[in-house]
């Protein structure tokens, strides 16, 4: 009794001391010891804290941008230049690469605008906007002139093009899926603020900023070394901004051709395009007899909508793998898995993850924690069901594609593969000018 | 006949073509254009950075590997207000010290990035290398859990490279980063901090 009564006066003193003191410094808490009153005269230093980059030099990397894109633009649709297409992207290695660090860029500006769209709480700056938004206004206009010298993580592999290799086109149309997955599933996780997983696993960043762990080098030097052979290996079968860049370039306005005037079918440029985004004439005389036509097109009326049940059946199935990832989920799971086999604890070599450790100090509930985590997976049965719908969709566009011909006359890039980088315009025998001065 | 016949479907059929593009282009243009305003009419007009809250911050020490750079841009922050200049340091010297010198062995700090200089009887002050400090925070956790707590965990604007997702908040147990505007971009616990 006499004990726990001393206790409480000690803690009325405590308390006391405390909020006289709160009144003494506004600003600087209670401390246990008093900030000294120095009799040398001695002066406290000032705390300093570095300032981050000025955000007027934010909005001059979006003019930065702007301009590159619109000499790209011109070098390609008017100067008909490869020569200066390589300077750009040079500079744009340099630029964007080396002094900005390829940070925020384009790519990775399409998990931000997921995360504003979805997570209100997050307030997206005005310049990743613009990171994303720009690039497809151009390419609405003039094609992918994005990628042909100005984004740094195309420019860096397209210089290292030194041996391309034609593919098979099976084989291309096959990896050209795997931006769409790209593409859903950073959307997805983005979407649900688990990760950013265009940036976790962007193997050139480790590059600009000389400074990566070594699965990030080990990506890069990779990436670098394939597009030797396999000219921008990223850019096609992988970058999941491509994926919006091509379909906005295939209705663009203005894009780039082969020729300057009229094609004379002398195949000069038909093996000039390291990308296999050249299209070749393809005259069919006789036409398809309506009958077939018919046919192909039920059939693909009826295997379009059976694949995207499928993808979303998939998706559904596997939403709770997808979740996972989640920081969050991980750390119920866990906390679950001690619930259910408390004995795992008394395992002398068994250390507690620090994550249940800081889960424990914040001072939740492990009722407020299982919550929480079902309501993301809740949200990851929806998204993952959306994405195995939209994957089906694709598939089945691409599998009607391949049956569809287009009448063609003359060698012309496909406009939504073709990366304007203007290398087939040097191998066009026709001259400028001949024929347009009428 | 038959190529007047060829050449009259194919005109027709870039027409057609054209006037799908066209009006796929506009819908495309005008979808574009509406996200862009919907966001920017939420959007801050000023950057965000990454920074570190000491109040949620555990010191587990993931700063020092999981930062892209290598020192970590999280360094050690003084705040010399909340100080008490104590002679015996829970922040500089390792627990059960015997003499406060300022002997490696007697250093918290494994780089020794603390410099302890004598201001007047009884008081030491305590300033941080930044070229030294790794961010290890083992130094925040001895003087919290002995002084006053005036040494903390914060990211430093001038090094940190602002990446899209920063890498130590993935790998952050205690959740304790975020993304702070770039005007008023650190966070202390028990302070708030000077104009600089």
């Amino acid at each position: 009794m006499r004990y726990s009564r001393t206790k409480g006066y000690i803690i009325e003193i405590v308390l006391l001391f405390t909020i006289l003191l709160s009144f003494q410094t506004m600003d600087v808490q209670a401390q246990r010891f008093p900030k000294p009153e120095f009799e040398s005269g001695h002066v406290q230093p000032d705390t300093q804290i570095a300032l981050p980059r000025s955000d007027i030099l934010e909005y001059f990397d979006v003019f930065v941008l702007i301009v590159a894109l619109s000499v790209v633009s011109w070098l390609v649709l008017k100067k008909r230049s490869r020569r200066g297409v390589f300077w750009v992207s040079i500079f744009s290695i340099l630029y964007f690469g080396f002094y900005r660090e390829g940070c925020v860029c384009s790519v990775g500006s399409l998990q931000n605008i997921a995360l504003a769209l979805f997570n209100p709480g997050y307030k997206i700056p005005l310049t990743v906007i613009a990171f994303f938004v720009i690039p497809l206004i151009f390419s609405l206009f003039f094609g992918r002139v994005f990628c042909a010298g100005v984004c740094p993580l195309g420019a860096i592999q397209d210089i290292f093009a030194w041996k391309p290799m034609q593919m098979k086109s099976w084989l291309q149309k096959l990896l050209g899926l795997i931006p769409y997955i790209y593409f859903g599933l950073a959307i997805l996780y983005a979407a649900t603020s688990t990760d950013f997983i265009i940036c976790r696993y962007d193997p050139f960043i480790g590059i600009y900023r000389l400074d990566a762990d070594f699965l990030m080098f080990l990506l890069g030097g990779i990436f670098l070394l394939t597009s030797i052979f396999i000219a921008r290996p990223y850019c096609r079968f992988f970058c999941p901004y491509g994926v919006l860049l091509n379909l906005f370039s295939r209705v663009s306005k203005n894009h780039m051709t082969i020729t300057p005037s009229k094609c004379i079918q002398c195949k000069l440029c038909e093996n000039s395009c390291p990308f296999g985004a050249i299209e070749e004439p393809n005259m069919v005389k006789i036409k398809e007899p309506r009958k077939n036509t018919v046919r192909r097109f039920l059939v693909f009326t009826a295997i379009i909508p059976a694949l995207i049940i499928v993808g979303v059946y998939v998706g559904s199935q596997f939403h709770q793998n997808l979740a996972m990832v989640h920081p969050k989920v991980r750390l119920a799971q866990n906390i679950m898995d001690l619930k259910n086999n408390p004995e795992i604890q008394e395992d002398s070599e068994y250390i507690e993850p620090l994550e249940i450790e800081a889960f424990r100090s914040a001072g939740k509930s492990d009722q407020q924690l299982f919550t929480e985590a079902k309501e993301i997976i809740g949200d990851f049965h929806t998204g993952g069901m959306i994405l195995g719908g939209f994957l089906g969709l694709v598939f089945g566009l691409t599998l009607a594609s391949l049956s569809v011909f287009k009448y063609r006359t003359d060698y012309e890039p496909n406009k939504g593969e073709c990366f304007s980088c203007a290398r087939c315009m040097d191998y066009c025998p026709i001259e400028e000018k001949v024929g347009s001065s009428e | 006949m038959l190529i007047k016949m060829d050449s009259k479907s194919s005109n027709n059929k870039t027409s057609r073509r054209d006037f799908i593009n066209k009006s796929l282009r506009i819908s495309a243009g005008i979808t574009l254009g509406g996200l862009g305003i919907f966001l920017a009419k939420d959007a801050s007009s000023e950057d965000l950075v990454w920074q570190l809250d000491p109040k949620k911050c555990i010191q587990c020490g993931r700063c020092v590997t999981n930062c892209v750079l290598t020192p970590s841009a999280v360094k050690c922050v003084h705040v010399f207000d909340m100080c008490g200049y104590c002679d015996l340091c829970g922040g500089f010297f390792k627990p059960g010290t015997k003499k406060l010198t300022t002997a490696a062995e007697n250093q918290l700090c494994p780089t020794a990035a603390i410099q302890r200089k004598f201001i007047e009887d009884p008081f030491f002050e305590y300033q941080i290398d930044e070229d030294l400090c790794i961010g290890c925070g083992k130094c925040v956790a001895g003087c919290g859990a002995f002084g006053n707590g005036s040494l903390q965990l914060q990211v430093q604007h001038d090094l940190c490279v602002n990446c899209n997702e920063c890498a130590i908040a993935r790998h952050c147990p205690a959740e304790a980063f975020s993304r702070v505007p770039a005007s008023n971009n650190s966070l202390f616990k028990g302070f708030s901090g000077h104009e600089i």
